[in-house]
């Protein structure tokens, strides 16, 4: 006896072209004018900071700066998804889905800067602290998924990962048990073709990464990651679909880090512009810049005074980070919810031998 | 040849890649881009893509299939981008890595090199100035090394290659391009479990090795005080006739490590002097150590690495005692 046990496709969906022409069927409806306006607006302040800290990168007044050229609708299109209840978690590269969850550009410096008190600021919306080490943060939305089932809110987790990260074992861990539990859990996976120097297809042999939900018993469906409008449109019926009792979902979003990875990086070393080229056209703010004038929303006035006031909004950010003052005893006393006899010693002798001067 | 730790390490890989077939790098990004420190540039071309290749993000299973290469006959290197990510190979690091040979009684030994860069003071990215060679060298079965010099840095490393056992070869980040050293441009060793004295004096010893290891130089030359100093280079095992011989005749110790000072290789060379060295001290043991917290971010890094003037601050508290 033979038969065919499972079957499994994926869908792929691009709701605004690159010229900004839009597939009427897909057009997600809930969304009104003033949106498209917010979400174009959200996706250049991603750009401009990404301008911003690099230049303070390169201009010494930053550490290693991680800019998000290129995947700006990914991060809008799915954050613009979420309510304020809930959770967003983040990998290290969602800046601009921190600020859409209600993240200040403040915490944001802060922390690229090197001081936690940005990651404590960010504790605010139910969003959590960006994550250095890849898929690490996968089974930890698992785990907010299921505390809000448990909880009964009706609320969703959404959270991030690379093309890269989903090779890691916490990948696939965290969103087996998302399955096994039947959590409200959202999984981008903000595929950029790149982890550092290494290409997608090195990561995987499979033809999407969106399958990988068959092996959990999740939803998928990929969509393309420069369009904020199908990005925005698969999260909202991912969450609809979980909140009347569906599966888990993951959403591949197909974009392309135009960019180095960080600013430790020279991507000239093992990719040549000309595989960056063909993306080009394909950026996330053209094709919604074409659509928002096309439908008489926004004209070159609305666009120097946006960056303008973007501009305040980043420089202002970073003259209160030269305010910041940090305070080297909290090292010692977030080390724990109490304080050890051996570390007040440490702490003690700091000051007393003026370690810090 | 006039090198850095970064080139004398590439120029040992080199050799060892030249040596003997069976040796294949792998890891993040070790391919194409050589590595981002660039440790493993220009290899990929020199011996192609199945002896210099790049992995799966996975940490984990970097390990773990260098573990079945080398049962499989080969002699893997594999690299982790970063000491932090370390943490989570751990698991095939300690069960796997360490254990195969005493579980098989010899019959299947692991020779191994897990290379990566570590610890602080370069203003790097969360996650990205670990110190772990406390962790890795309490597990036993598991040589740990870790160099403070581009000469040394070579040395063990091709020393390393002809172990048939898993390495733990760890590179301070902090030190990969802090200065150039003439070093020979043909192989040689550096002995594994051989403590190096680079300072000799007599009024106290002070133990070190990797990132500190120039920070207590420097102490020692600027104060003009008449030290041993002790670099290490191999944690795992300890070199303990160069350290007890030392302070045996010093009579006093002074520890300096950047890592944690609580449960650390400090806290071991301690215990080390006070069971076989107690009755010739003048002084008790002294520590300069990172805090017993995670290392923070760079913001705060440099409150936690001890630097120059807590070396100094040690050394006159033993003059004096």
């Amino acid at each position: 006896m033979e038969k065919t046990v499972f079957n499994g496709s994926v869908k792929y969906i691009q709701v605004m072209d690159e010229n900004g022409n839009i597939d009427k069927n897909l057009y997600p409806k809930d969304l009104a004018d003033k949106d498209l306006i917010e979400l174009y607006k959200y996706m250049s302040l991603g750009r401009e900071m990404s301008d911003k800290l690099v230049a303070l990168q390169r201009a010494g007044l930053m550490p290693t700066i991680v800019p998000i050229y290129g995947e700006e609708a990914t991060q809008a299109g799915s954050a613009y998804a979420l309510t304020k209840d809930d959770w967003l978690l983040p990998t290290f590269r969602q800046h601009l889905s921190l600020i859409i969850k209600g993240v200040s550009i403040y915490s944001i410096f802060l922390y690229f800067k090197g001081y936690e008190e940005g990651f404590n600021l960010g504790a605010v919306n139910n969003s959590g602290p960006e994550i250095a080490p890849v898929g690490a943060g996968i089974p930890h939305a698992a785990g907010v998924a299921f505390s809000l089932k448990y909880k009964k809110k009706p609320n969703v987790a959404l959270t991030y990962v690379g093309d890269g990260g989903t090779s890691e074992g916490d990948f696939y861990e965290g969103m087996n048990f998302a399955g096994v539990n039947k959590v409200p859990l959202v999984t981008i996976i903000e595929d950029n073709e790149w982890a550092i120097s290494v290409p997608r297809a090195q990561q995987t042999a499979a033809e999407t990464l969106a399958q990988k939900a068959f092996a959990v018993g999740a939803d998928a469906i990929q969509v393309d990651g420069n369009d904020v409008l199908a990005v925005y449109k698969a999260t909202k019926d991912a969450i609809d679909s979980i909140k009347k009792g569906g599966r888990p979902y993951i959403i591949e979003a197909l974009t392309y880090r135009m960019g180095m990875h960080t600013t430790a990086d020279d991507p000239t070393k093992y990719r040549p512009e000309s595989e960056v080229d063909p993306w080009k056209p394909k950026d996330p703010l053209i094709r919604m810049k074409k659509y928002l004038v096309s439908k008489k929303l926004w004209n070159d006035d609305m666009e120097a005074k946006m960056k303008e006031d973007h501009n305040k909004l980043l420089d202002d950010a970073m003259e209160k980070i030269k305010e910041f003052k940090p305070d080297p005893k909290s090292i010692f006393e977030t080390a724990f919810g109490f304080m050890p006899d051996s570390l007040k010693e440490e702490e003690d002798e700091a000051v007393k031998n003026n370690f810090w001067q | 040849m006039m090198a850095n730790m970064i080139s004398a390490l590439n120029n040992a890989l080199d050799l060892c890649l030249a040596e003997n077939e069976d040796i294949v790098i792998m890891g993040e990004d070790v391919a194409k881009d050589g590595g981002v420190f660039r440790v493993t540039d220009g290899l990929l071309d020199k011996y192609g893509p199945t002896r210099v290749m790049n992995t799966p993000l996975a940490e984990n299973s970097i390990i773990g299939t260098a573990i079945g290469m080398a049962l499989g006959g080969l002699h893997p290197f594999p690299e982790i981008q970063f000491g932090g990510f370390s943490y989570q190979a751990f698991s095939q690091i300690m069960h796997h890595a360490a254990r195969f040979r005493t579980r098989t009684r010899s019959k299947m030994p692991i020779p191994m090199v897990i290379r990566f860069p570590a610890s602080g003071g370069v203003g790097g990215p969360e996650i990205h100035s670990e110190s772990p060679e406390a962790i890795f060298s309490h597990i036993g079965s598991l040589v740990v090394i870790e160099s403070s010099t581009p000469y040394d840095a070579k040395g063990l490393l091709i020393a390393a290659s002809h172990l048939h056992d898993p390495v733990i070869f760890i590179e301070p980040t902090k030190l990969y391009r802090m200065f150039k050293q003439e070093i020979p441009e043909d192989r040689y060793e550096v002995p594994i479990g051989k403590a190096n004295v680079v300072n000799h004096g007599d009024d106290m010893t002070i133990i070190t090795y990797g990132t500190m290891s120039p920070v207590v130089q420097n102490a020692v030359k600027d104060k003009n005080v008449s030290a041993d100093v002790i670099d290490l280079r191999t944690i795992n095992p300890l070199d303990e006739k160069t350290i007890l011989d030392s302070v045996k005749r010093t009579g006093k110790a002074l520890i300096v490590h950047e890592d944690q000072k609580s449960f650390s290789v400090g806290a071991e060379v301690s215990a080390l002097i006070a069971e076989k060295a107690m009755f010739d001290l003048k002084a008790p043991i002294l520590r300069v150590a990172g805090f017993h917290t995670p290392i923070p971010m760079a913001g705060y890094e440099n409150y936690w690495i001890p630097n120059e003037k807590r070396v100094s601050q040690a050394i006159d508290s033993l003059l004096s005692a």
